[in-house]
């Protein structure tokens, strides 16, 4: 059991690419700490780090108080669960979890005792005679995990356990690795590019972004206080609505109507370098049916008319996209956002709104519909630096906000 | 029209088959014959010896001459397999696994050793041998058969360690593992198809070698077969010697269909399934 530093740690190779750079973070004993981004922020990289597997170019690591940079990664008393599984294949299940308390020299009966243990524990009892090849995916990367826990290190590391399984087992197996980490209370970093894994697992998400940490906190904070569009962006699916808007008498101007603005945000803009042009975020569930709002709640939003191309209900509510015109918002955070979902090409489709109505509203698809959106859960971004003006004090006010 | 051309093609394949089959093993089976005629009937020009016997098999083991040249044989191909195949291995290991100064150098001269043409080397090495005092010993044989081996060995054993995933390496060194324990434990298990075909390669090329075998030597004390083949004369020196040839030549390929025998149930594909996914 150990708290884990890291130091302004950075790492740079050789031919001069930065793929780290400076990253602060502090993780509790016993926390669950989930790295996250997409491929090539860092993430990956990052963990080898702490495990030792890679070199730290600057910065300090400490693993439990102690400064760890030059150490091996046998002395650093740490176990990693790799994406691959990684199962010796000459080994049988037993053999490969008692492979780590071989090499720690310690007595037959405790290693059998030990992986009797873990075993029993992850349900692999009736397997622990088995080679790899002969399990299934989900029995392989239980392997590995009770590898990992076999020898009670000081912290799991886990680079993408679930990211082979197939999308059915890898909910099953989220529950099993959270109830696992909660059980033992080990500190355990965990990466993945799942934000959907991110939001459910960890106590605290890191979001990483071209090396930089983007974002820390607990997942509902991250949700629901973006500090920039990035995270706005990465965390959320169906994930946040993104509209140009511009800057107009003291209000702004957007493809669903004149949105007012609140004296903090207006006062923001008035300074000399203010953005003329902003991008406001809006999250799929802060729509609703306007006929289905009580004029309480309908003094603190706005309405819009638009036609509905496609409802697909959910049965607990309906995803409805609607089709606004006006310009497409666009940064450079966006368009990496749109790359990493594999829709850099596609998702041009000029104003495309998603959101999420309550099940009992009547729309259908064709129909053109009366929708409210709450301006109390508006977010507003400078295009140029990523920033969520909306943010006072790391708390999201809206729009409206004195 | 789907069937017709499959029996046809099969037809096709099988005579094909058949011929390099034939082509193959005509040669070992009419040495194999000659080596149970009698001197009377050797150059009957029969395939099946028409008088069975074994007095050349008996002739050869009599003579201390070839007993003493299968000891060394053995001997020397055994031993400069195993340094070859060891160093090979570790040579191979650092080639496949990590970036160090002069990599590409050290594959382009082991590959320029292969490419060598050996009869050029043979005076210089005598030459040197004798200096060093150990012509026609059996160093004086190990020494240039693990070089010429030396480039064969990293080359099938780089290819193989290639294959064997690098998690499996890093896990190993999580788990708590030196880089030489890893090794030992992980990864050699999982190259040892790669370690048997490169051992069974290796001891063909030592043991067949003929060249530095008949200008490193002089004596008995270090003759290996195929150079003590040369110097075989029968039971007395008027005699034909090729009914004896022939049954050291059928003698000499034992050990290397047993030896190939005896690996070949090692090189079993798919050792790494199941390590990771695929």
């Amino acid at each position: 059991m150990a708290d884990i530093v890291l130091d302004k740690v950075s790492k740079s190779f050789p031919d001069g690419t930065v793929a780290v750079q400076d990253v602060d973070l502090e993780i509790a004993d016993g926390e669950f700490v989930i790295l996250v981004g997409p491929s090539g922020c860092g993430k990956s990289t990052t963990l080898n780090m702490i495990a030792g597997l890679e070199d730290i170019s600057s910065g300090e690591l400490r693993i439990g108080g102690q400064r760890v940079n030059d150490k091996a990664p046998r002395d650093r008393d740490i176990a990693m669960v790799f994406q691959s599984y990684a199962l010796y294949p000459n080994m049988t299940v037993r053999e490969n979890m008692a492979f780590p308390l071989r090499l720690a020299k310690l007595d037959k009966e405790t290693i059998n005792a030990k992986v009797d243990e873990a075993a029993k524990v992850l349900e692999l009892t009736p397997l622990l005679d088995r080679k790899p090849a002969n399990l299934s995916g989900g029995q392989r990367q239980r392997v590995a995990m009770g590898r990992a826990i076999v020898r009670q290190p000081k912290a799991f590391l886990m680079d993408e356990p679930l990211s082979n399984l197939d999308a059915k087992l890898r909910v099953q197996m989220r529950t099993v690795v959270s109830r696992l980490q909660k059980q033992l209370g080990t500190t355990t970093v965990y990466v993945t590019h799942d934000q959907t894994e991110a939001m459910t697992l960890g106590d605290r998400v890191v979001i990483m972004r071209g090396g930089a940490v983007q974002q820390v906190g607990p997942p509902q904070e991250l949700y629901d206080h973006p500090r920039n569009l990035f995270v706005a962006g990465f965390i959320g699916s169906p994930s946040m609505n993104f509209l140009h808007a511009a800057v107009q008498d003291g209000g702004l101007h957007t493809a669903l109507g004149d949105v007012p603005l609140g004296d903090r945000v207006r006062r923001e803009l008035e300074a000399a370098d203010a953005p003329r042009e902003l991008i406001l975020g809006i999250r799929p569930e802060h729509f609703e049916d306007a006929e289905l709002v009580d004029d309480d709640t309908r003094r603190r939003g706005l309405e819009f008319e638009a036609p509905a191309d496609i409802v697909e209900s959910m049965g607990s509510d309906k995803y409805v996209y609607f089709t606004v015109e006006g310009e497409k918002a666009s940064a450079a955070e966006l368009e990496e956002l749109a790359a990493d979902a594999g829709a850099a090409d596609f998702a041009g489709a000029g104003g495309n709104l998603v959101t999420r109505l309550s099940a009992e509203s009547p729309v259908t698809e064709g129909q053109t519909r009366r929708v409210w959106f709450n301006l109390e859960k508006i977010h507003l971004f400078d295009p140029s630096t990523g920033r969520n003006l909306t943010l006072h004090e790391g708390r999201a006010a809206g729009a409206l906000a004195d | 029209m789907a069937v017709e051309t499959t029996t046809r093609a099969k037809l096709r394949w099988g005579l094909l088959d058949v011929l390099v089959v034939v082509f193959a093993l005509v040669p070992v089976l009419w040495i194999a014959s000659l080596s149970f005629k009698t001197p009377a009937t050797l150059t009957d020009g029969k395939f099946i010896p028409r008088e069975w016997t074994l007095d050349n098999y008996k002739t050869i083991f009599d003579t201390d001459q070839f007993v003493r040249a299968l000891i060394n044989s053995i001997g020397i191909a055994l031993i400069a397999t195993l340094i070859a195949v060891v160093l090979g291995a570790m040579a191979a290991y650092a080639i496949s696994r990590l970036d160090f100064p002069g990599k590409r150098l050290l594959v382009g001269v082991s590959l320029l050793i292969a490419m060598f043409p050996q009869v050029s080397l043979v005076s210089p090495l005598f030459e040197i041998e004798r200096q060093l005092k150990i012509f026609d010993t059996w160093p004086g044989l190990i020494l240039p058969y693990i070089t010429f081996a030396l480039p064969l060995a990293i080359y099938t054993l780089s290819a193989f360690f290639k294959q064997i995933p690098w998690d499996l390496e890093k896990a190993a060194k999580m788990d708590g593992a030196t880089q030489a324990q890893a090794f030992r434990r992980v990864i050699a298990p999982l190259a040892a198809p790669g370690l048997f075909t490169t051992a069974i390669l290796v001891f063909i090329f030592c043991w067949n070698d003929f060249l530095f075998a008949i200008s490193l030597t002089s004596t008995e004390r270090s003759r290996t077969v195929p150079a003590a083949l040369s110097f075989f004369t029968g039971a007395s020196q008027f005699e034909d010697p090729a009914g004896a040839i022939c049954a050291a030549a059928v003698v000499i390929t034992v050990p290397i269909i047993l030896f190939v025998l005896f690996f070949q149930r090692r090189i079993v594909s798919g050792l790494t399934s199941g390590a990771v996914k695929g």
